[in-house]
């Protein structure tokens, strides 16, 4: 779906790229540098990217780093992926008002279509969003607001060339270059980009950029990024499907050892790109007249996440590890036909007691590779 | 595009206390447009939405030959359901579905019913009851299996007590701790499937309550040689939104909301065995 050969940006002119996106009606979202993480926020100027920082993930730890480095995407991912710009973190569905004798009127909540682009989308990010697109697009119970954002994203991707300790993409082999689902991708060279199209709409924005033919040798420096990247990258899951292994381990003592050091706060499971849960509540508004009704993210880490009439499904944290875990790497391979898990690592670097997801999984499935 | 999210507003026509927590609505929707397009099966459900606090799901438990009134029967022990216990005819709630699969009441025709029942759990196949009852010629024998703890818990006492009188129906009833007036069997309920007399080849069995209690009827069954494909069960889970989005109600790899509430028990054998799922 990319076109054949790249072309080049000068770094000078990846203002120019903001300027077309937000000429053409676009909202414009990119990285930048919030209470010490990379957070995506609106873009106006390149001045706002955060020029030279490194991200230094490990379990549980986070850092960002000045460097000298001239490039402006030379990190690897924040907290954030692509989910709550489609998928918000909490949003009213519906509303009803109700009149004195008790009559009551539904009515949908309008849905937000604002046309928005991300600039410096990641490959992981990119595998999270089909994922979530699977999840909340099929029918028959399409889910109006998602479709609606989804609509109207823009997606400028930027292949990693640094990704962290964390990073295990290769492994899914969902990086650490995006492959599809852009509309237009970047390579960050010191000089400036190579550029490319995924989309008609990409190519339209292409067209009215001051672009160069790259040459051989930014190709090959490119290439020479990539395989860094992925030699880089030592974190990998014991195989692409890991439900039998899973399910054939559910008495597996270590499901136990993981949950005395899990604190199920749902950090991993809010970091997620593709986890999808939600609960709907109830906010009445204060004269009684009206109530909204809110869909908020929620966790499988949550005690709420199974109750039933007096009863919970998962009472303890043992069970609620395994269903994470089982979902996300087992069930999801029935449910959407892939492993949940895009190895974008953050549920490892955000969690308070560093648990490590590929290190969870490799205890469970046991050794070698299962596929 | 319109929200699969957004309930229609339905009137009750009238509450019936079944017991001292069990209760049943009866429900129109109050647009005439939705009121004829609605349809629905045995074991399928509505998400009931109670003004100002929420939804639940609850089966439907009237007979499909009358969409237009649709009766649910609710125990009171959550918030939602203790707030719908205090409506009154005449009051208006929200109503959304009908969701889920249903009871395979076509694939049985022509077979002996077994229904199983445990605990307080038994609104979702006393819908089967009722529909076998009104088409008796297109069934076989009909036998109905209640398990209860205490006898005091045991609803419709009358209901099963001319149940039991009709032709070619068994009704088999165990309390764990008998009581005085306590006619039937004290003992566990698989005690008594023994006594059911069924033609193992050729009978479905449909089961709702504890899922302690299925996984031993489903073992009882099995040893006699019933089928596992002619095993249904319904299952429980927590359900927020009943189209497969929110993720509460996931069994494995299951959306309980979508392929099920019912399930034939082949399909959700491997996890059956496992708490926590
Ligand atoms: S794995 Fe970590 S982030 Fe997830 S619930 Fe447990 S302690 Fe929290
Ligand atoms: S109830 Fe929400 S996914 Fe089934």
């Amino acid at each position: 779906m990319a076109d054949a050969v790249p072309g080049f940006l000068p770094r000078a002119a990846l203002q120019h790229l903001i300027d077309a996106l937000i000429a053409a009606g676009y909202r414009c979202l990119g990285p930048q540098e919030r209470d010490g993480a990379i957070l995506y926020d609106r873009l106006t100027s390149v001045t706002q990217l955060p020029l030279g920082r490194h991200d230094r993930q490990a379990p549980g730890h986070y850092r960002l780093e000045a460097s000298a480095d001239p490039r402006w995407f030379a990190w690897a991912n924040g907290p954030q992926a692509l989910k709550p710009l489609l998928f918000a973190p909490t949003e009213p569905l519906w509303k009803v008002t109700r009149e004195a004798d008790g009559v009551m009127h539904f009515s949908e909540q309008a849905v937000p279509a604002e046309p928005t682009a991300v600039i410096g989308v990641r490959a992981c990010d990119l595998a999270a969003l089909a994922l979530q697109d699977a999840h909340f697009m099929a029918p028959p119970h399409a889910d109006a607001h998602y479709m609606a954002r989804r609509a109207n994203l823009f997606l400028v991707a930027v292949n990693c060339t640094h990704p962290a300790d964390t990073c295990f993409c290769v492994s899914t082999g969902d990086g650490p270059n995006a492959t599809t689902g852009y509309d237009i991708d970047l390579s960050e060279l010191e000089d400036g980009f190579l550029i490319q199209a995924g989309s008609d709409e990409g190519r339209q924005i292409l067209a009215s950029l001051p672009l160069v033919p790259a040459s051989t040798r930014q190709i090959a420096l490119a290439q020479s990024q990539t395989d860094k990247a992925i030699a880089a990258q030592s974190r990998s899951l014991p195989g692409h499907n890991l439900r039998a292994a899973l399910f054939a381990n559910l008495e597996h003592p270590r499901w136990q050892e993981v949950a005395d050091r899990c604190l199920s706060c749902g950090n991993c499971t809010s970091v997620c790109p593709t986890c999808f849960c939600s609960s709907h509540n109830e906010v009445p508004d204060l004269s009684g007249t009206s109530s909204e009704h809110v869909r908020e993210w929620s966790s499988c880490f949550t005690l709420d996440h199974s109750y039933m009439h007096g009863y919970v499904v998962r009472p303890d944290t043992r069970t609620r590890y395994r269903q994470w875990l089982t979902h996300k790497l087992g069930s999801w391979h029935e449910q959407y036909g892939r492993s949940g898990c895009v190895g974008c690592g953050r549920c490892v670097s955000w969690c308070p007691a560093g648990i490590d997801i590929t290190e969870e999984a490799t205890a469970i499935c046991g050794g070698g590779q299962h596929d | 595009m319109t929200s699969p999210y957004v309930p229609a507003e339905a009137l009750i026509l009238d509450r019936i206390q079944e017991s001292k927590s069990i209760f049943t609505l009866r429900l129109q929707l109050t647009d005439p447009v939705r009121r004829e397009a609605f349809r629905f099966e045995p074991g399928q459900f509505n998400m009931l939405y109670l003004y100002g606090v929420g939804e639940i799901p609850i089966s439907i438990s009237s007979d499909p030959h009358d969409p237009e009134t649709l009766g649910h029967t609710i125990r009171a022990v959550g918030r939602i359901s203790q707030g719908l216990s205090t409506l009154e005819p005449g009051q208006r709630l929200g109503i959304r579905g009908p969701y889920g699969r249903p009871w395979p009441l076509q694939a049985a025709e022509g077979h002996d019913v077994l229904v199983v029942t445990g605990g307080l759990g038994c609104a979702p196949v006393v819908a089967v009851i009722n529909y076998v009852l009104l088409r008796r010629e297109h069934y076989g024998r009909l036998i109905i299996i209640q398990g209860v703890k205490h006898s005091e818990d045991l609803i419709w006492r009358d209901r099963y007590a001319y149940w039991s009188t009709l032709p070619n129906t068994q009704v088999l009833l165990a309390s764990d701790h008998g009581g005085p007036i306590w006619p039937w069997h004290v003992g566990r309920v698989t005690d008594v499937f023994d006594d059911a007399r069924i033609n193992p080849d050729h009978c479905f069995a449909m089961m709702c309550g504890p899922e302690g209690m299925m996984r031993a009827g489903i073992k009882n069954l099995t040893q006699r040689g019933v089928p596992e494909d002619h095993i249904y069960l319904s299952m429980e889970r927590n359900m927020q939104c009943a189209v497969g989005h929110c993720g509460h109600c996931q069994y494995g790899a299951s959306f309980l909301c979508r392929q099920g509430p019912i399930y034939a028990y082949p399909a959700i054998k491997p996890l059956f065995r496992t708490r926590g799922f």
